[in-house]
């Protein structure tokens, strides 16, 4: 693994591996352990595939009863915890660990109610992100976030990485359409965290829970909103001569109060690539061309399609189509959709970023990539999610060239130091896990750092589960809880009291 | 006995490490506006934040604000309102209901009680729309967490943990929000002399429907009569909200007419009398009664919720209406605020959450304000509190006893 250090194996964990597998077989019987290195493999990395390590053993339980007996006995025996969904994440969230127990959720795989009146639907943690909406779109209804690897990744997942999708600029990233979850602690304690009804009695458990990529607790069930589909959805291609006016036009459409079922704009590197792989009649002289999407009854996207196209070519549009069938507005998705398979037609290899900038310093951070990209010697395309200001720049390298992958990661750096410093974040939606992982005191000072670990230590404070995501250095619990306390005189005693 | 009123961060974390060198509890308040509301407090000292107030970032083509801890919630929405926007989850004002005046709560109090409105069902509480904060923690540290974009997930969302801690884990000092612009139009559908259980089913209906209605709520007769100056004729009505675009309004309030034909006849409201109606319902008129009266906020599954209401009225004298497709039950006590009942039904019907909102003093020390949780989460709950403030000097006991 380049440049990445992972904690040390704990040797006497591994020593007792023979007897790990035998507990967990005790609980987990039949084909529930895998333990053998060749069938280990499929496990050993994530999306992330520059980074590989097989577990220690693998479990996969399929009742909560069992999920709670495995973390109890880890938590007895202190031993680690990897879970793990689909195995999709993009920053490594679920590698594994040499001397920790990888987790695995896939056999969670039933809708368990759907409750139309109610608008829910309670799944286990294993279903797709896809599953839901084919549970439920005879009924006229769909699960709306939907990440571009919805055809795989779990529910599960979804929560722990809080993911996002095209969709989110309208309906909200998964921690707006989760209603409920049970999880297990590393205790074994089985907690439950909202249901059908709407906000908590207590602390925000269900927030901090959504987007904690596997290191608080295991979640075993999920109430997920469920919504109408809408009943009419039409797109638009607006391509401009600079990515500027693109910018200006994404922020004057929402200006304008519309929010667009989807909004999304890819840079010209990204056009030319996608055009060439899937002909889906992109224009090729354009520096920026934005994909709008806009759903609702047909009377409100008539009505929003006038006034985007207006706002269009008021900011110079060179290109502007309206879509005249179902058939056309999948084409104009269909390139944007195949955006990254088409970048990996280009170049051997591509590693994918995930900044979150805001949205008015496009055109600043879009030039510095280019600069970066003249200096490291690598090409990079852009795709973005323009109406949240979510870029995803696609760094184009060959691993057979030697360190051109330690190139291509420090070029992804700094586009998100560049991100960081134009008051933007390192990742909008697909996580710190260990890619990002060096690069948090970029955002975070100590302090800020150590309050978040102290989440952790309210969860797990053995940092049982999933050690070494997100957290460049996992202080012990009981140094962060040690306190300095100055004996103080009573402050500023001059001003006015009550 | 003292009142701090710090003007700048440094005296905020000043005071909080002097707290700590004293072992000495401290209340944390905003403007004050939600004093009567979770279980009241004994501390000698009190950080109030109202002079600690001012918007230190408003942009509103990037549709992001953000203010100092102790800025008016009042102030904020007037000066969003001049550029067409709002916070889009329409933080209800407890100040009518708690026999103060309107429009005194604070930001702070606003995020750290998790307020939102009628609009829930689409746009979510508060916590659906922070965006990132500043606090300062029972270490008399100050840390940040999030930032002032929508799409984040770097590190823990400490700005979500922050929603609904009530004081109890740090002091608020800057909170940045999404805002969003008001929608063009707005038309309310009211459907007449529904039960309540018929109600829960026609908003079912309705919002199970593409008519993308943005607030369901159902009154009953005798609540009818006390909003918008009576103009709802004391008849059961159950209240379909539309938004946007005028020609899409226009379009979902016929297409929805003929979908709810079959409850009776559907009747129109005007875009102000509609405004003026969802405030109100909001900010809980009909039980703004200048009583202390006991007045209960339940969060039920909407089709379980009226249960609830109906196996209570027949032990006690309650007043009910609904928000939220009918899963928001306000619910106002003649006299004892049953809360063993009021639980016990809760937990009979679905689950969910009944808060204590409004009662004299003595009940809301005597009794659990807030929904008890099973020994397990209770206890993650006092775990996160002993990371955020180990001496226990914020807002001790606001939330439970003992933390
Ligand atoms: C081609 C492609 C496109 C993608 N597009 C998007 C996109 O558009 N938007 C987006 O947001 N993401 C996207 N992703 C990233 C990825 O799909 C998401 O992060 C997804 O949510 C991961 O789900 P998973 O089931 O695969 O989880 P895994 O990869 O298995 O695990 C991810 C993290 O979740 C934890 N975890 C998994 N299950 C559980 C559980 N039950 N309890 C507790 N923790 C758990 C793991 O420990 C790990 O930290 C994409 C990935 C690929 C490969
Ligand atoms: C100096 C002073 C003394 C006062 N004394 C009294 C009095 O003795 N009796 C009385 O009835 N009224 C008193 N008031 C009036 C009253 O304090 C204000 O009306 C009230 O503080 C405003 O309410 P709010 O919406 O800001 O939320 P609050 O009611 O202040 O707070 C709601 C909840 O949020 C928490 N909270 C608020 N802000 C933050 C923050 N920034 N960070 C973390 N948690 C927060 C609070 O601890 C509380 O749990 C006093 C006001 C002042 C300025």
């Amino acid at each position: 693994m380049p440049g990445l250090v992972m904690p040390k194996a704990d040797e006497a964990t591994m020593s007792r591996r023979a007897a790990i597998v035998a507990a967990l077989q005790a609980i987990v019987p039949g084909e529930g352990v895998v333990d053998a290195t060749n069938e280990m493999r499929v496990f050993e990395s994530d999306a992330l595939t520059a980074y590989h390590q097989l577990p220690l053993v693998v479990v996969l339980p399929q009742t909560v009863a069992q999920v709670s007996l495995i973390l109890k006995y880890c938590y007895e025996n202190n031993v680690k915890v990897v879970p793990r969904g689909s195995g999709t994440s993009l920053s490594g969230g679920a590698l594994p660990l040499e001397d920790a127990v990888l987790l695995v959720m896939t056999r969670f795989n039933r809708i368990l109610e759907i409750d139309y009146p109610n608008r829910a639907a309670v799944v286990q943690p294993g279903v797709t992100n896809l599953g839901i909406t084919k549970a439920v779109e005879h009924e006229g209804f769909y699960y709306a976030p939907d990440p571009s690897s919805q055809i795989a990744c779990s529910i599960g997942g979804n929560v722990a990485e809080n993911s996002g999708g095209v969709h989110c600029l309208k309906y909200g990233l998964t921690a707006n359409n989760v209603l409920g979850l049970e999880m297990v602690l590393i205790t074994g304690e089985v907690i439950r965290l909202g249901g059908k009804h709407l906000d908590s009695e207590g602390y925000d458990f269900l927030g901090l829970m959504t987007g904690s990529e596997g290191l608080l607790g295991v979640v075993t069930e999920v109430t997920v909103r469920i919504l109408q589909k809408p009943t009419t959805a039409r797109a638009l291609m607006v391509g401009f001569p600079t990515s500027e006016q693109a910018g200006q036009c994404v922020a004057e459409i929402i200006a304008a109060g519309i929010i667009p079922g989807g909004m999304e704009m890819m840079d010209r590197p990204a056009i030319h690539a996608a055009e060439d792989f899937v002909h889906a009649g992109y224009p090729l002289d354009v520096e920026a061309l934005l994909i709008i999407e806009l759903d609702g009854p047909a009377v409100e996207v008539d009505h929003l399609i006038t006034m985007v196209e207006a706002i269009g070519r008021k900011n110079g549009a060179t290109t502007c189509v309206i879509s005249q069938s179902e058939e056309e507005r999948m084409a104009f998705w269909a390139g944007r959709k195949a955006a990254f398979p088409a970048v990996g037609r280009i170049s051997p290899d591509y590693l994918c970023m995930d900044g979150t900038i805001p949205r008015k310093e496009l055109p600043k951070v879009l030039a510095g990539m280019r600069e970066l990209s003249e200096k490291y010697g690598l090409r990079v395309a852009n795709v973005f999610h323009a109406g949240d200001g979510n870029l995803h720049p696609l760094i184009l390298y060959d691993a057979n060239i030697p360190d051109e992958l330690h190139k291509a990661e420090s070029f992804g750096a700094d586009i998100l130091r560049l991100c960081v410093k134009v008051g933007g974040v390192l990742t909008g939606e697909h996580g710190v896990g260990v890619e990002k992982r060096d690069l948090m005191p970029e955002m975070f000072n100590e302090i800020d750092l150590n309050q978040q670990i102290r989440v952790k230590c309210a969860f797990d404070e053995r940092h049982l589960l999933n050690p070494g995501k997100v957290f460049p250095q996992l202080h012990r619990c009981a140094e962060l809880g040690r306190m300095h306390v100055h004996r103080g005189k009573v402050p500023f005693p001059d001003i006015p009291r009550f | 006995m003292s009142t701090f009123n710090p003007h700048s961060e440094d005296e905020i974390v000043e005071i909080v490490q002097w707290a700590l060198s004293e072992q000495a509890p401290i209340e944390i308040i905003g403007q004050g506006s939600k004093r009567e509301l979770g279980r009241p407090l004994q501390t000698e000292h009190t950080i109030a934040l109202s002079t600690y107030s001012g918007v230190t970032l408003y942009e509103p083509d990037e549709l992001v604000l953000a203010a100092k801890a102790g800025t008016p919630v009042a102030e904020l929405e007037a000066l969003l309102a001049a550029s067409g926007q709002a916070f889009q989850f329409e933080p209800m004002d407890y100040g009518p209901l708690l026999g103060r005046a309107a429009g005194q709560g604070s930001l702070g109090g606003l995020l750290t009680t998790n307020l939102c409105g009628p609009r829930r069902l689409k746009a979510g509480s508060a916590r659906d729309h922070v965006l990132g904060v500043r606090v300062v923690s029972g270490r008399g540290e100050l840390f940040k967490s999030g930032g002032r974009v929508v799409k984040n997930v770097t590190g823990y969302d400490l700005s979500k943990g922050m929603a609904h801690s009530w004081g109890t884990l740090g002091v608020a000092t800057e909170i940045t929000f999404k805002v969003l612009p008001k929608p063009e139009a707005e038309t309310t559908l009211v459907l007449r002399g529904l039960a309540d259980d018929e109600a829960a089913r026609a908003m079912a209906i309705a919002m199970g429907s593409s008519g993308e209605v943005a607030s369901a709520a159902h009154l009953p007769g005798n609540v009818a009569s006390r909003v918008i100056g009576g103009t709802l004729q004391g008849e059961a009505s159950t209240l379909l909200r539309l938004e946007g675009f005028a020609p899409s309004v226009a379009d979902r309030a016929e297409m929805l007419k003929k979908l709810l034909a079959s409850a009776g006849t559907v009747d129109t409201l005007s875009e102000d009398i509609s405004r003026n109606l969802w405030r109100e319902i909001r900010d809980v008129i009909p039980f703004a009664d200048g009583t202390e009266r006991p007045v209960w906020r339940v969060s039920m599954a909407p089709m379980e919720a009226y249960k609830l209401v109906a196996s209570l009225r027949m032990g006690a004298a309650v007043d009910a209406f609904y928000d939220w497709q009918g899963g928001l039950i306000w619910l106002r006590m003649e006299g004892d605020p049953e809360a063993e009942a009021v639980r016990a039904l809760v937990a009979k019907y679905g689950g969910g959450h009944a808060t204590l909102v409004r009662a004299s003093v003595a009940l809301r020390a005597a009794l659990p304000v807030f929904e008890p949780q099973p020994a397990p989460l209770a206890a993650l709950s006092k775990r996160l509190k002993q990371q955020f403030d180990p001496s226990g000097i914020f807002n001790p006991g606001r939330m439970v006893a003992g933390v």
